[in-house]
C-alpha cells in the first residue's frame, strides 16, 4: 500500500484517515508478526547467553576460589559461616538440609510419578479380617499433578538459591581481598527495613499470589492436557493421565470432526464478544452523558443526583440483580402487574428471560443500570479537569454544544479513559456475576448439543466455564481449555489495542 | 440565530434555550433518580409484606408488618449473616495490608524485578480467576477449610491474590512527591521509618479506599462463595443463602424473605459506603484516570 508521509496525512479527509489508518494496521500485521517472531528469538538468546555466563561464572568462582568457597558447592552457607555471617551460613544450610529432606522422603516420588500421574489406581482387594472385598486406594493424580509441579517449582528455587550462594562466596571474597568488613547478621536485619526492605514488603503478598494464583493457574493449564473429569477425578474413581492436546482439538474441532464442542464455543465466544462491546460502550457514553447532564451550569442539587446514583453502587450486587431478575420472570412483578390489569393475557407474559433475543436485549438493559453510577463517577473526575477555557474560547468562535462535544469533550475523555476501555472490556467479557445472576445463562440454546454443559443464549466463556466445572458430569479439563482460551483471546486484544493506541492518541492529542 | 443583529435579541433567544435545556435536563434526571432507585424502593416494601410470601402484581403491601424479618431469626440466616460479617472484618484487615504493601513497593522502590514482576502480574489477570477455583477447592478440602468450615478457607482465597489488585493504591502513592522521603531519608530515617512515620498518615484516603472496597467483597461474593461451601448451609455467605431461596421450588415460601433478608444486608453496608463516599469516589476516579 502507498505509504504517506506526515504532511500528505494531514491533508486527508477525516474518512480517508481513518481508512488509511485501518489499512496501515492490516498492511502491518505480517511485520508486526515477523518483529514478534525475531523478538522471541532474541529472547532465546538473550537467555542462552545469561546461561552461558552464568556457568562461566560459576565455574571461574570455583576456580578461583579459597577452600572454604570450594566447599560452599556443595555445603551450602558453609563459606559464609567460616566468614562468621552466621545468619546468612544457617539460613543457607537449613534450606539445603530441608531441601534435600523433602526430596529424599517424598520429592522424588512425585518427579517420578509425575510422566504417568499414577500407575495404580483404587482397586478391590481381598481383606482377611473382614473376609470380603474392600476397596483400596493407591496412587492419587491430583495429588501427584499438584505436588509435582510444586516439586519443580521447589528445585527452581533450589537452584535459584544455590547460585546466590556461589555469588555470595565470591562477593565475600573480594571484600575481603579490599580489606572491607563483611556484613554481620545485624546488619542484614537492619538492611530488611532499611535498603532492602522492599523485599520484606513483597514476601507476604507475592508468597500468597505464588500459592494461590500461580500455582492454581500453571495446575490448571495442565489440567488441559489431561482427561480429569468427574469419572477420573485421580482417587476415589478412576486415574486420570496425560493426553496431548486432544481437548483443544476437541473444542476447536482441527482434524476430530466432532462438532459438539466447536459449535458451542464459537457461539458462546461470538456473545461473549457482542455482550463486552455493548456493555462496555453503552455504559461509557451513556454514563458520560448522565455526568454531562449533572455537570452542567445552572443545574442545580448536583451532590443529590449523584448521591443517588452513587447508593446504587453501595447495595451489593447480588441483591438488586436478583431481584431484578425475579421481577422480569414470567411470574414476576412486571407480568403479574400487567395480568392484573388486563394489559396482557395469560400465557402471553412478556418473554424476558424466555426468549433468546430479549433475554439479550434486557441483560444488557440492566447492565446499564448497574454500570452508569461509575462511569459516572469516573466521568465527572475527568470533566472537571478539561480546562474550562478551551469552552470559552470554543464559544467564541461560534461551536455549538454538539460541536463542543465532539471536538473537546470526546477525544479528552477517551484520550484519558482508553486504557480504562480497554480494562473495562475485559472485564465485561468476564462478567459473571451479572450474566449468572440474573439468566443463569438460560434460555436454553437447543440448537447446541447438551453434552457441552446446557449452553444457554446469554452464556459467557466464563458462565460456561463454571457450568461444566460444577455440573453433574464435571469436565475440568475443558474448563481448563475455555480458561486458556479466554486467556488468549483477552491477550490478543489487549495486544491490538495497545499497538493500536498511540495512533489514536497522536491523532486526538490536544493541540 | 446567526441572521440574528440585535446581540441583545441573541443573548435572549440563548437563555431561553438554556432554560429549556435545563428543564429537560431536570426532568431526565429526575426520572433517571426514580428508575435507580425504583428496585430497593420496591424490596423494602415487598419485605414488608404480611398476607403472601410469593410474587405478586402489585408492590404497596395489604398489609403492613415485620413478620418477614421475625421468620428470618428461625432459618440459617443469622448464621450466614455472622459467616459474611466474619470473612468481611478479617478481609478489609489483612487485604489492607497486604494490597498497601504491594503498592507502595511498587510505586516507591526501585528493583531489578519491578518491571517484570508487574508485566507478570498483568499477564496473570488476564486468566479467568474462576480457573483455579477447581484446585483450590480441593486443596482447601485436604485442609478441612470447605462446606462447614468454609469461612477460614473463603478469607485465605479472598485475602491470598489480593496483591493482584495494587493498580488504584499505586496510583495515589505515585502522586505523593518522593522528595518527601528523599528528606527523611537524609534526616536518618530507615525506609520503614519513612513509610509508617511519613506516607502512612499521607495515605488516609487510600487506606480508608481500600478497606471500604475489601470489606464490601465479601459481601457480594457469589461464586467462590458457592463453591467453597458447596451446598453445606452452615459454610454459606449471605449472597449464596439467599440465592437458594429464589430457587424454583423454595420461591414461593421464601420470596418476601429474601427481600428482607435483602433490607438486612444492604443497610449496614449501604450506611457505611455513604459515611466514607468520599474516599470511594476518590479512589474511583484516580483508578480510572491512571488506568
Amino acid at each position: 500500500m502507498k505509504h504517506y508521509s506526515d504532511l500528505e496525512y494531514l491533508k486527508l479527509s477525516k474518512w480517508q484517515r481513518f481508512g488509511y489508518r485501518v489499512a496501515s494496521f492490516f498492511a502491518g500485521i505480517p511485520k508486526a508478526i515477523w518483529n514478534f517472531i525475531k523478538r522471541i528469538g532474541l529472547l532465546l538468546k538473550t537467555i542462552a547467553l545469561v546461561v552461558a555466563n552464568e556457568a562461566k561464572d560459576i565455574w571461574s568462582t570455583f576456580v578461583q576460589g579459597d577452600w572454604k568457597t570450594k566447599v560452599s558447592y556443595l555445603v551450602m552457607g558453609f563459606g559464609c559461616l567460616a566468614r562468621g555471617q552466621i545468619l546468612r551460613g544457617l539460613l543457607f544450610l537449613l534450606f539445603e538440609l530441608v531441601f534435600i529432606g523433602y526430596m529424599v522422603v517424598t520429592g522424588v516420588y512425585w518427579l517420578r510419578m509425575l510422566p504417568s500421574l499414577g500407575i495404580q489406581g483404587p482397586m478391590k482387594e481381598y481383606n482377611a479380617i473382614y473376609d470380603t472385598y474392600v476397596t483400596t486406594y493407591h496412587d492419587n493424580s491430583f495429588k501427584i499433578l499438584l505436588y509435582g509441579v510444586l516439586t519443580l517449582f521447589f528445585i527452581i528455587a533450589f537452584l535459584y538459591t544455590w547460585r546466590a550462594n556461589v555469588k555470595q562466596n565470591k562477593l565475600a571474597e573480594q571484600i575481603l581481598r579490599a580489606g572491607k568488613k563483611l556484613k554481620s547478621g545485624k546488619d542484614d536485619l537492619r538492611s530488611l527495613v532499611d535498603d532492602q526492605f522492599h523485599k520484606t514488603l513483597l514476601a507476604l503478598p507475592m508468597t500468597g499470589i505464588i500459592v494461590f494464583t500461580v500455582l492454581p493457574i500453571v495446575f490448571m493449564i495442565l489440567v488441559a492436557f489431561t482427561n480429569y473429569d468427574g469419572a477420573h477425578d485421580g482417587y476415589n474413581n478412576n486415574l486420570f493421565t496425560w493426553v496431548g492436546w486432544k481437548n483443544f482439538n476437541t473444542m476447536l474441532n482441527w482434524s476430530s470432526g466432532n462438532k459438539t464442542y466447536s459449535a458451542t464455543f464459537g457461539e458462546v465466544l461470538t456473545w461473549t464478544l457482542i455482550w463486552a462491546f455493548f456493555a462496555t460502550f453503552s455504559n461509557y457514553f451513556l454514563g458520560m452523558l448522565v455526568a454531562m447532564m449533572i455537570n452542567k451550569k445552572g443545574i442545580r442539587l448536583k451532590k443529590l443526583w449523584r448521591t443517588v446514583l452513587v447508593m446504587t453502587i453501595a447495595i451489593p450486587q447480588f441483591i438488586s440483580l436478583l431481584y431484578v431478575s425475579k421481577m422480569f420472570a414470567k411470574n414476576g412483578l412486571i407480568n403479574l402487574f400487567l395480568l392484573d390489569h388486563g394489559l396482557i393475557q395469560q400465557g402471553h407474559e412478556l418473554p424476558f428471560w424466555e426468549n433468546p433475543t430479549w433475554a439479550r436485549i434486557t441483560v444488557i438493559l440492566i447492565n446499564i443500570w448497574i454500570g452508569i453510577p461509575y462511569l459516572m463517577l469516573i466521568a465527572t473526575g475527568i470533566l472537571m479537569n478539561i480546562p474550562a477555557d478551551l469552552y470559552e474560547s470554543a464559544k467564541i468562535d461560534g461551536a455549538s454544544g454538539w460541536q463542543q462535544y465532539t471536538k473537546i469533550t470526546l477525544p479528552y475523555m477517551l484520550f484519558i479513559t482508553g486504557p480504562y476501555l480497554l480494562t473495562s472490556f475485559t472485564s465485561n467479557m468476564n462478567n459473571f456475576n451479572v450474566i449468572f445472576l440474573l439468566t443463569g445463562g438460560g434460555p436454553t440454546n437447543a440448537a447446541l448439543s447438551t453434552a457441552a454443559g446446557n449452553v444457554g443464549h446469554t452464556d459467557l466463556l466464563i458462565t460456561w466455564l463454571f457450568k461444566i466445572t460444577t455440573g453433574e458430569e464435571a469436565q475440568y479439563y475443558l474448563a481448563s481449555v475455555v480458561g486458556i482460551m479466554v486467556f488468549v483471546v483477552i491477550a490478543v486484544i489487549s495486544l491490538v489495542v495497545y499497538n493500536f493506541l498511540p495512533s489514536i492518541k497522536n491523532e486526538e492529542d490536544f493541540q | 440565530m446567526a441572521k440574528e443583529n440585535n446581540s441583545m435579541q441573541r443573548h435572549m433567544g440563548m437563555r431561553a434555550a438554556n432554560a429549556i435545556s435545563n428543564t429537560l435536563i431536570y426532568i431526565l434526571l429526575i426520572v433517571i433518580s426514580v428508575i435507580w432507585l425504583i428496585p430497593f424502593v420496591f424490596i423494602l416494601l415487598q419485605s414488608l409484606r404480611v398476607e403472601s410470601t410469593w410474587q405478586v402484581g402489585y408492590v404497596v403491601p395489604r398489609q403492613w408488618g415485620f413478620d418477614n424479618y421475625v421468620r428470618l431469626l428461625s432459618t440459617n440466616f443469622p448464621k450466614w449473616y455472622l459467616n459474611t460479617l466474619i470473612m468481611a472484618l478479617v478481609t478489609a484487615v489483612l487485604q489492607t495490608v497486604i494490597v498497601l504493601c504491594m503498592s507502595y513497593t511498587l510505586s516507591r522502590f526501585r528493583f531489578k524485578m519491578r518491571k517484570p514482576l508487574m508485566q507478570f502480574m498483568l499477564i496473570l489477570g488476564m486468566f479467568p480467576g474462576m480457573l483455579t477455583m477447581i484446585i483450590l477447592y480441593r486443596v482447601l478440602k485436604d485442609l478441612g477449610m470447605t462446606q462447614a468450615n468454609a469461612v477460614p478457607g473463603l478469607i485465605l482465597v479472598y485475602v491470598a491474590s489480593s496483591g493482584m489488585g495494587y493498580y488504584v493504591s499505586k496510583g495515589f502513592f505515585d502522586t505523593i512527591p518522593k522528595s518527601l522521603d528523599e528528606a527523611a531519608r537524609v534526616d536518618g530515617a530507615t525506609r520503614a521509618q519513612v513509610l509508617y512515620k511519613i506516607i502512612l498518615p499521607l495515605a488516609k484516603p487510600i487506606v480508608i479506599y481500600t478497606i471500604l472496597t475489601a470489606f464490601m467483597g465479601p459481601w457480594g461474593d457469589f461464586v467462590f462463595a458457592r463453591y467453597i461451601s458447596m451446598g453445606t448451609a452452615a459454610g454459606m455467605n449471605v449472597a449464596v443463602g439467599l440465592n437458594n431461596w429464589l430457587n424454583l421450588d423454595q420461591i414461593g415460601n421464601n420470596y418476601t424473605m429474601f427481600c428482607a433478608g435483602g433490607v438486612v444486608v444492604a443497610i449496614p453496608v449501604t450506611i457505611l459506603f455513604m459515611c466514607l463516599q468520599r474516599y470511594y469516589v476518590e479512589g474511583v476516579t484516580g483508578g480510572a484516570v491512571k488506568g
